[in-house]
């Protein structure tokens, strides 16, 4: 679809949560029975390789779960009461049908319960096929790029598989070239955000994001591109509000009405690592010739912090004081999805950092199926009101 | 009720030998011993460090001794303070609380690490554990990465292989560094042949659990023979101790000797015991005459009873093997379904029992599944929930109805099945 020039930006960011909102697919599935794609792989978080699904043919889509629109009424006799609630509702949409149209599934490394889950998955979803990629945690390092460009050839001969297509070095490319200009755009905003936030809110910002979880990067782009546009030319002036950086809901997300929650309860939000793997690097990908080794290198030597991986020379907490400095924060806000071993782990450093570096912080848990939010506001309105008084 | 001293000579052995494990620990911290390398379980290289005169030290077996010795909730609770989660792996916790409070425990003083060694083969919080240890101890740390195993045929790629060797070659020049020492390439031969030895005398006394009676039970009794199998692997002492082992067990089983006066039920453990609790759960199957025939948590450390032994003439190929492909931890939540098939089938065992663990997703993350899966397959299953080491998860009573309750139904299912046989030939 062809952005017409007469959509306004609220219409624009309607359609992006129209389309966020629902957990059927349909769009994605329209998308494929109209013939523009072979196949539809889900992308479990946090990260993964789309170029390689785009480049083959196939369309990734993100998994994130199901919110709080879904009742869990089977995939919790499969995971325990301790495991953290993306699990089972993606796994629950697997059972209920939701995801019949799909043609393969890939999770990654990044906690033991996605680890188990690529394998339930395999067993309720027999038909279907199921990837795992093993992301290097050697990093940085020369073999750990080496390794993880065989893993990609490896998973791309399978999406190959999937759509029936042969992929040249020249359609890799290609997907690159267009997926690092949505990582660029993406960039583009949060950079207005951070410097203007009065112009972007973080919920905009997170429907504009979360919109390339369903649609192609072809039309990701212009919307993003668009959204850019309108959102350079807005005015209005800043409020009185504390900046704040949030982070750990990089895996698992709040429901947006908690988004909304941070911002009405005073703060701007300048930073966050929400849907972080739409925007994992820290620049763009090089061009060596290779474009294998290119997404590999730039994962294992260009990609940003997260807690799900692990660079010993390179401490996240001391990265995010500084991040927090950069971005003018007044505080950190640690926002961890409950039962999220990664990022309650990440938690202990980060607030021992923040400590010493006398930066507040306030740290709080969620569940993507949460639909109260006045205990979460009122705390945070409390944590805003002692910023102001500190 | 069982016969406490059944174990003999054996038990005592295993005692002796990890008081002498302890003592050299406790010298190491003095500033006597030899340096300090901590390891963990899954699939570990031990012999690598033996190669170096490094004294192998595993956070994990030090924290199950804490919870063992009822001393680890203390430590949980100092680590709770300093911001982890209830909701964190306990092992992790009590570690740090224990380190926190001076690595002093009722068995030994943990020498502080020279090198923090985190062969990372598949469990996740391996990672942020020794991400902690080198934040607080600020030693070196080397992170050995295994990829986990995920194609179709249950094997490692080719790829997988070849950087997992190229890590090893690091991790040499890293203990040639911290040691000031070459590596002696004589000593690591003969470390790899005792650990091959072990090895199969390993896999033979997993096999003995076929008799009937079963000799000992693979469970309770396994887990005594798993501190020497890691702590002691690739040593003559531990070799030692697992002739004597195999020797009495197979004495035993010719003599139709098992750990119980009766063995009326065998079954199939999954998941890690509750340390604090040991004692009490082992009793809890004991009254019902029940006798675990095969485990998977005697598997984290190595699948020995499958086939894998150490080779002498390619230790370090065979080192890669044993990460990669020859334990539990690295292998995916469904090829632990083959696994516990092969046991009831090869182990004759009737019945499955899952102890989902909070502290370890590895193991427990979508047992529930597996509980269908069997349970589909006509295998009377158990699951009941605690943690390895925290004890404020153990709910005695709700336990001993749950597996009570679950002997019960079994023994039910058996006359029911005994009498309809005797209609039918009626």
């Amino acid at each position: 679809m062809a952005i017409q020039s007469t959509v306004s930006f609220e219409e624009l960011i309607e359609e992006c949560n129209d389309a966020i909102a629902t957990i059927d697919f349909a769009d994605a599935q329209a998308w494929k029975n109209e013939g523009h794609t072979q196949a539809l792989i889900g992308c479990f978080p946090v990260y993964t390789p789309v170029e390689l699904f785009h480049a083959a043919g196939a369309l990734p889509v993100g998994l994130t779960g199901a919110g709080n629109k879904i009742e869990i009424s089977h995939a919790d006799s499969r995971f325990q009461s301790f495991i953290c609630s993306i699990i089972k509702s993606t796994l629950e949409l697997a059972m209920i049908g939701n995801l019949d149209a799909f043609d393969g599934f890939v999770f990654h490394s990044i906690c033991d319960p996605a680890r188990n889950l690529a394998s339930v998955f395999a067993r309720t979803m027999n038909t279907k096929q199921v990837e795992y990629i093993h992301f290097p945690q050697r990093i940085p390092s020369y073999e750990a790029v080496v390794y993880l460009e065989a893993e990609y050839r490896r998973i791309l001969a399978w999406a190959c598989t999937l759509t029936g297509r042969s992929v040249t070095d020249e359609d890799l490319r290609r997907s690159i070239a267009l997926y690092d200009a949505v990582r660029s755009a993406i960039g583009l905003l949060y950079d207005v955000r951070r410097n203007e936030p009065h112009k972007l809110s973080t919920l905009e910002l997170y429907a504009l994001v979360r919109y390339g979880h369903v649609a192609p990067p072809e039309k990701h782009l212009r919307i993003l591109e668009h959204a850019l546009e309108y959102v350079r030319a807005r005015g209005g002036t800043p409020k009185d509000r504390a900046r704040v950086v949030v982070v750990g809901s990089f895996c698992e997300q709040p429901p947006m009405d908690l988004i909304a929650s941070i911002e009405q309860a005073g703060c701007y939000v300048v930073d966050d690592d929400f849907l972080l793997g739409r925007r994992f690097f820290t620049g763009g990908i090089a061009d060596t010739g290779n474009p294998l080794y290119d997404l590999a290198d730039a994962y294992v030597h260009g990609s940003v912090d997260s807690s799900v991986k692990h660079d010993l020379g390179h401490s996240k907490a001391l990265s995010l004081v500084q991040r927090a400095r950069d971005h003018r924060a007044d505080a950190v806000v640690v926002l961890t999805a409950k039962f999220c071993e990664p990022a309650l782990f990440d938690y202990v450093l980060y607030r021992k950092a923040l400590q010493e570096a006398h930066m507040p912080h306030v740290f709080l848990e969620f569940e993507e199926k949460m639909w109260l939010f006045d205990k979460i506001k009122t705390e945070l309105e409390t944590f805003v009101e002692s910023l102001l008084f500190s | 009720m069982h016969d406490a001293t059944y174990q003999g000579r054996l038990h005592y052995l295993q005692k002796q030998l990890m008081a002498d494990y302890y003592a050299e620990l406790t010298a190491s911290a003095e500033g006597n011993g030899a340096p300090a390398a901590y390891l963990l379980i899954g699939g570990n290289p031990v012999e690598l460090l033996r190669a170096f005169d490094m004294l192998p030290v595993y956070p994990e077996v030090n924290a199950l001794q804490l919870a063992v010795k009822k001393n680890s909730l203390g430590h949980i609770q100092s680590a709770e303070d300093m911001g982890y989660s209830t909701d964190n792996c306990a092992y992790v916790k009590a570690d740090i609380g224990m380190y926190f409070a001076g690595r002093k425990t009722p068995f030994a003083t943990i020498p502080e690490p020279s090198l923090l060694l985190c062969n990372y083969v598949g469990c996740n919080v391996y990672l942020h554990w020794f991400d902690h240890l080198a934040e607080y101890t600020k030693k070196p740390a080397f992170h050995l990465d295994v990829p986990f195993i995920r194609t179709a045929s249950g094997r490692p790629t080719r790829e997988d292989i070849d950087y997992v060797m190229r890590q090893l070659h690091q991790l040499i020049a890293t203990c040639e560094e911290i040691t000031g020492k070459r590596l002696d390439e004589d000593k690591l031969r003969r470390a790899i042949e005792l650990s091959s030895e072990t090895g199969k005398l390993w896999s033979e006394i997993k096999h003995l659990t076929k008799h009937r009676p079963a000799p000992y039970d693979a469970y309770f009794d396994s887990v005594t023979m798993m501190a020497p199998l890691y702590c002691l692997r690739g040593t003559e002492g531990g070799l030692e101790f697992f002739r004597e082992a195999r020797d009495e067990y197979a004495r035993r089983a010719a003599a139709g000797q098992g750990p119980l006066p009766r063995e009326d039920v065998r079954y199939v453990i999954e998941g890690p015991p509750p340390w604090p609790y040991l004692r009490v759960f082992r009793d809890m199957f004991a009254r019902w005459n029940a006798v675990a025939v095969a485990s998977t948590y005697s598997t984290v450390g190595g699948l020995w009873e499958f086939g894998f032994a150490h080779d002498p003439d390619h230790p370090l190929e065979s080192i890669a093997e044993h990460l990669l492909s020859w334990n539990l931890t690295n292998r995916n939540f469904l090829q632990r379904y083959d696994q516990i098939e092969r046991y009831l089938d090869e182990w004759n065992a009737e019945a499955l029992v899952i102890h989902s663990v909070k502290s370890c997703r590895l193991f427990s993350a979508g047992q529930g599944d597996m509980r269908e899966y069997f349970t589909k397959r006509n295998i009377p299953t158990l699951l009941v929930e605690s943690d390895l080491e925290d004890p404020r998860y153990f709910s005695e009573a709700q336990m001993r109805t749950r597996i009570d309750a679950f002997f019960e139904s079994l023994a039910h299912r058996k006359l029911t099945a005994s009498a309809s046989a005797s209609g039918d030939k009626a």
